[in-house]
């Protein structure tokens, strides 16, 4: 098996890893940038690499994105979808990682539903890397890295800056690993939402929590609006109306103008227009949102390089 | 003739107020004496450096008979009790079928005696199939055999149903026992709601489920005039609310597992799915307070929960897995820290396992008088040794405590003057 990068030993979460290793990940990501602009997208680093996108939610973006890396790369990749895949026939989780794992892949990207599903599969297999692509409420580190890509590139050096995130912090995955990765990076995190999609003593992260978005907007730098889950609305009544949710809590122009010229707009997609966020804001020259896609897939390249592009140990 | 003479032991019986080093001897399976022997005894134990105390009594235990052998059946539930030196269980109803017609009540009590190591006394259903709805035939579920009444592993939710039951069992003084949680708080949680259910992304139950259904049930208490009794007791609300239920006189006792006395939510932040159950592992301040109710006798009784699952109902990542841990094996190691920190004498720390369950109950169990049935712990508190999820006798393996040192180790279980644990 090849030897990872950067001491990498998994990709669980960002939680997991340490400064240098986050700059080193985008860093390299950077550098993949260029294969994707150019014309003949293809480079050899993953030649006779076997990835196997397996996904338990659904997911348009992170899996392409994925599946693009790795073929860029020259990886075999496989998906999986959880419709397709046997656990609709009773298998377990487990069952179908090891069986999948025993077919040799390099790399096992993996979706669920439950947090922690890479640290619990991680325990019963030996040598297949894993990477979590999004786990429950829990971490989606690519996402991340891929953020802090787009950033660097955009606003330069993201030290002492002030990401403000909008929306429902308490079942977003994102939220939780840019509280993370604000802490190893020096970047500061505002949370902004009602105390209904909020989760317990959130602010032990060491961030700012506002209940009014207006009063966050003065010394925001980006702007980070999560999506809206309907049935946030229609299970669990964590807000009363989309209308009244894009009112209090949705990002329009006016509000993008009263944060200032310099700041910037995010979200991890898919977007709801008209709800957390304005389709003008979305579409208009402060949105990052496309350039997120974009390197989404350079990061993952670099991802996917670390765990397995590393030289073959015989 | 004597049978089995158990010398210089240091002989620790709460009910009677003994904590001297004399003997016990034993004939006919039952206790012929306490004191200074003189005499022959056919068998003899040297109990010298050691504690000699009644059998124990664990009042909270599932043991999946009829209905998830594979997970627990009563023979290796009983095995697993006598190796944790105890020797009366009190098995909650929610088997399959559930325990909640005479019949059900008097097969597991066969079923028990004819595996012939510890005492079975079931706790009937206070409601038909566990279903929150009809009440059960009480008195006939009592008369074959039924120590108490509840639907543990779920709460009795509804308030009307609740109030029909304490109101019900007080009329023939039957204790209720509550799995205290509203499960419109705790709905899809796995573990404590707080700091470290936000940094796992898991949701959480918070401890408002079970204190205000605690808050609900003392004011039903107060009026029906009933006795009602907190199972797995785990925060610091509902310590309070019983503390103050007590000092108005009302008829509120509950019981404390080994696990909430001794761990907290931080063993979960690794997604430890053994250390999953209901009342989930709370804080640091939570576990002080259900501490502290021990030691000021808040909490009159130690009882483990015991809820053995299969690997398979484990093995699925925390917010999937099977709540709950077994802990009949550790419960006297884990319960003598509580001794060491100086929280408990060792009198008090047996009394919450054999003479307060046995008062609450009304059991016959859980003293040394003479003439009752010889059920007998003989331990060694200072003895340590590590414990191997492997070698435990439960069938269940989902125990937090695999690979840690535990202080105390069982000598002896006597039951009916028979030895049927030995640990040498």
């Amino acid at each position: 098996m090849p030897e990872p990068l950067f001491g990498l030993k998994h990709l669980f979460g960002i939680g997991d890893l340490n400064r240098d290793q986050i700059t080193s990940l985008v860093n390299l990501g950077e550098d993949f940038i260029d294969i994707n602009e150019r014309d003949l997208k293809k480079a050899p680093t993953l030649r006779g690499r076997t990835i196997i996108n397996l996904f338990f939610e659904n997911s348009t973006r992170t899996r392409t994105s994925f599946e693009i890396a790795g073929k860029r790369l020259s990886a075999d990749v496989i998906n999986i979808s959880a419709s397709t895949s046997a656990t609709s026939k009773g298998e377990t989780l487990l069952d179908t990682a090891q069986t999948l794992a025993a077919m040799q892949p390099h790399v096992l990207v993996i979706r669920h539903s439950i947090a922690g599903t890479c640290e619990f599969l991680a325990e019963y297999l030996d040598e297949t890397k894993l990477i979590n692509a999004g786990d429950g409420a829990h971490e989606h580190p690519t996402q991340i890295l891929t953020d802090l890509l787009t950033l660097k590139r955009s606003i330069g050096d993201i030290t002492g800056k002030t990401m403000t995130i909008v929306g429902d912090i308490s079942h977003s995955r994102v939220a939780r690993s840019h509280l993370l990765a604000a802490k190893i990076m020096g970047y500061k995190v505002r949370l902004v939402a009602p105390k209904t999609l909020l989760p317990s003593f959130v602010e032990r992260y060491g961030c700012e929590v506002f209940y009014d978005f207006d009063a966050a907007l003065e010394g925001t730098d980006i702007l980070y609006m999560l999506r809206v889950q309907s049935e946030r609305l229609t299970e669990s009544s964590c807000f009363p109306s989309i209308r009244e949710y894009h009112e209090a809590y949705g990002l329009n122009m006016k509000r993008l103008r009263a944060a200032g010229d310099h700041c910037m707009v995010m979200h991890p997609g898919p977007m709801n227009r008209g709800v957390e966020i304005a389709t003008d804001v979305a579409d208009s020259m402060k949105s990052l949102i496309l350039q997120q896609v974009e390197h989404g897939v350079a990061v993952r390249m670099a991802a996917l390089t670390a765990l397995c592009g590393g030289a073959t140990k015989e | 003739m004597t049978d089995l003479l158990i010398k210089n032991g240091r002989v620790i019986d709460p009910a009677h107020d003994i904590d001297a080093v004399c003997d016990v001897w034993i004939a006919d399976g039952r206790i012929e004496g306490v004191g200074s022997f003189s005499g022959v005894a056919a068998q003899s134990i040297d109990a010298w450096g050691l504690i000699v105390c009644p059998g124990l009594i664990d009042m909270h235990v599932h043991l999946r008979e009829p209905g998830q052998e594979w997970k627990e059946d009563i023979e290796s539930g009983s095995q697993s009790a006598v190796a944790g030196g105890i020797t009366t269980i009190c098995t909650m109803p929610n088997t399959q079928p559930r325990i909640d017609h005479a019949g059900i009540v008097l097969q597991v009590i066969v079923r028990a005696k004819e595996v012939g190591l510890c005492n079975l006394r079931p706790v009937g259903a206070v409601t038909r199939n566990l279903d929150g709805k009809e009440l059960t035939e009480m008195r006939e579920l009592s008369r074959a055999g039924a120590v108490a009444f509840s639907d543990d592993g779920r709460p009795v939710w509804h308030s009307g149903v609740m109030r029909k039951a304490l109101e019900y069992s007080a009329s023939f003084g039957y204790l209720i026992i509550q799995h205290a949680e509203d499960l419109q708080l705790t709905k899809g949680g796995a573990v404590n709601e707080g700091w470290v259910s936000t940094q796992l992304g898991v949701a959480g139950m918070p401890v408002e489920g079970e204190d205000s259904m605690i808050a609900r049930d003392i004011m039903l208490t107060r009026r029906a005039k009933a006795r009602y009794h907190v199972a797995h007791i785990s925060s610091k609300g509902a310590v309070e609310q019983v503390r103050l239920a007590k000092r108005e006189g009302l008829q509120v006792t509950t019981e404390a597992a080994p696990h909430h006395f001794a761990l907290t939510e931080d063993e979960v932040l690794h997604f430890n799915v053994d250390a999953k159950m209901s009342p989930p592992l709370r804080t640091e301040e939570d576990r002080l307070a259900v501490i502290e109710g021990l030691r000021d006798g808040t909490i009159e009784v130690i009882a483990t929960d015991h809820a053995p699952h299969h690997e398979d109902d484990k093995r699925c990542g925390l917010s999937c897995a099977a709540f709950g841990i077994v802990g009949l094996e550790t419960m006297l190691p884990v319960s003598l820290d509580l001794v060491r920190a100086g929280i408990l004498t060792m009198p008090d720390m047996i009394a919450k396992m054999t003479s307060n369950p046995a008062k609450l109950l009304n059991l016959p169990e859980g003293k040394l008088s003479i003439g009752n049935a010889a059920d007998i712990c003989i331990f060694d508190a200072d003895k340590t040794w590590v414990l191997d999820k492997e070698k435990m006798f439960t069938k269940g393996r989902n125990t937090p405590w695999h690979g840690r040192t535990m202080t105390g180790q069982v000598r002896f279980t006597i039951k009916d003057g028979r030895v049927v644990f030995e640990n040498a």
